[in-house]
């Protein structure tokens, strides 16, 4: 087994009692004293600080010098909007394959003289191949000189304006440069949580010291991935490697709000995607299978890998489930054939041995709170 | 009390054992989310699995330490799981078991036993 990487927060995380954990090759806390209940909860009512510095942050930036030229390039990889994406402004995309499948999701920023990607850090190696093969005319750059921190949460904005006064004027979904202390922070008003708050890239050199003021403000407490594992399920996002991967399509995910009419066909831009005839004939036509919520009765959690029946009848499989402590129940998704994926139909889940009732359910599973 | 290698601590009161499972076990698990108890009036084997903790990190098994029959089972547990968090060693009892035969408590660890295994 190769050796397990560290971000540059390691030995913050060891100091604050983290237990550490091997996640996509990295180590990772996975929760730290308070434990995942409590960590979750401080997050949806306080200000939780995450360690994402194992995703890969990667710019793409144009050769011309002329942005459009690398949107125009990205767009052959993804079946997203790249074009008409605003300066200083970012959104979720996915790199799709030749069947539609997805290679990996990410957002993409429009950072006026470049484009920058965060992806997945399971995928970081296969994606900046894939990028640096798929887009003619640009440079491909890893940031691995980079930290990432997700600051999540009611009060995030708050304590974030102690040290960034002009990170409150952003809304969901933007992005924009800082400085701190001479460091160049490059923050988006996003997350992975289903709160308002923040994605902070910033220098290695600088990433501690940061973590640090933070972690001194009474809203903000470290947050372990445990936490970040329930949040995110709470709030209807996909993991990828379990609820999305490459053999599932974005219409398969219901992601297709993620696919801008400009990309669709009779678009300006339409097609020239890898997988757009299968995901165009699914667009219009329906998936055979479909991402749902799932509600189980009673207290069992379903977990991944739990089949989903209709009397005898196989329709499906959990991809993610645990217990919500927000929702205070046990909450799960996965897919089931079209047919059984309204929202209210009664199907049973196989828990050791025995069929339990679960009910199809919306997503998110709890409102979400940006600012928009 | 005895302990087991599976972090169940077994206390006897005369030939009904009531048994649990300790802190440093309940404190591994993370926060309990589910317990699922065996029925009352129930014939077990040692070593049969007959409880189901979920916690938020996993699902584990607890398992049957002696032969004998559950006499009764702690209710509270399925209304309360972080009970197994709260109090491992006392209100989150999970079952009570009658035994035959009480020696078969003679090989499980003592206390010190048990303590210098977790330590």
């Amino acid at each position: 087994m190769p050796e397990l990487k560290r971000t540059p927060l390691y030995d913050l995380h060891v100091a604050l009692g983290a237990k550490m954990v091997p996640f996509a090759g990295y180590e990772m806390p996975v929760q730290y004293g308070m434990g995942v209940m409590k960590e979750h909860l401080w997050t949806r009512e306080h200000a939780g600080l995450f360690d994402v510095s194992h995703m890969g942050q990667v710019r793409i930036i144009p050769k011309s010098g002329d942005i459009s030229d690398a949107a125009r390039a990205f767009e052959t990889l993804v079946p997203v909007s790249i074009l008409g994406l605003k300066e200083g402004r970012q959104r979720y995309a996915m790199f799709t394959n030749a069947h539609g499948g997805i290679l990996d999701d990410l957002m993409v920023a429009n950072r006026s003289d470049h484009l920058l990607a965060v992806v997945n850090a399971a995928c970081k190696e296969d994606d900046i191949a894939h990028m640096t093969a798929g887009l003619a005319g640009c440079s491909v750059e890893s940031q691995a000189d980079r930290a990432l921190l997700a600051l999540q949460g009611p009060q995030a904005e708050t304590a974030l304006a102690r040290l960034v006064p002009g990170g409150a004027d952003m809304r969901f979904m933007d992005v924009a440069d800082f400085d701190w202390q001479g460091a160049e922070l490059w923050i988006s008003r996003s997350g992975y949580t289903g709160e308002d708050g923040y994605e902070i890239s910033l220098p290695n050199t600088k990433s501690v010291e940061f973590a640090e003021a933070l972690l001194a403000m009474d809203e903000v407490e470290a947050i372990g991935l445990g936490a970040r594992d329930s949040l995110r399920l709470e709030a209807g996002l996909c993991l990828y490697g379990s609820d999305i991967d490459s053999e599932t399509t974005p219409v398969e995910a219901a992601l297709e709000w993620a696919i801008q009419k400009a990309r669709r066909r009779g678009g300006d831009r339409e097609g020239g995607f890898p997988g757009a005839d299968v995901i165009f004939e699914q667009l219009e036509n329906g998936a055979p299978r479909r991402r749902v919520g799932l509600l189980p009765e009673g207290r069992a959690p379903m977990r991944a890998g739990t089949e989903l029946y209709a009397g005898e009848t196989h329709v499906g499989t959990v991809t993610s489930g645990a217990y919500g402590p927000s929702l205070e129940a046990p909450m799960s998704m996965g897919y089931v054939t079209t047919e059984y994926a309204e929202t209210g139909t009664k199907l049973e889940g196989e828990v050791r041995g025995k069929r339990l009732p679960v009910t199809v359910a919306d997503l998110p599973f709890r409102p979400s709170n940006y600012k928009r | 009390m005895k302990y087991t290698e599976d972090h169940e601590w077994l206390r006897a009161e005369g030939d009904i054992v009531v048994v649990g499972i300790t802190e440093h076990a309940a404190e591994q698990l993370g926060d309990v989310v589910f317990v699922e108890l065996p029925d009352a009036e129930t014939q077990v084997a040692k070593g049969d699995d007959i409880v189901v903790i979920e916690s938020v990190k996993a699902a584990s098994d607890i398992v049957a330490p002696l032969d004998g029959e559950i006499v009764a089972v702690n209710a509270d547990l399925a209304d309360n799981p972080g009970l197994v968090n709260e109090d491992p060693t006392g209100n989150a009892w999970f079952f009570k078991i009658k035994v035959d035969d009480l020696g078969q408590l003679d090989g499980y660890m003592t206390e010190d036993e048990y303590q210098e295994m977790i330590s």
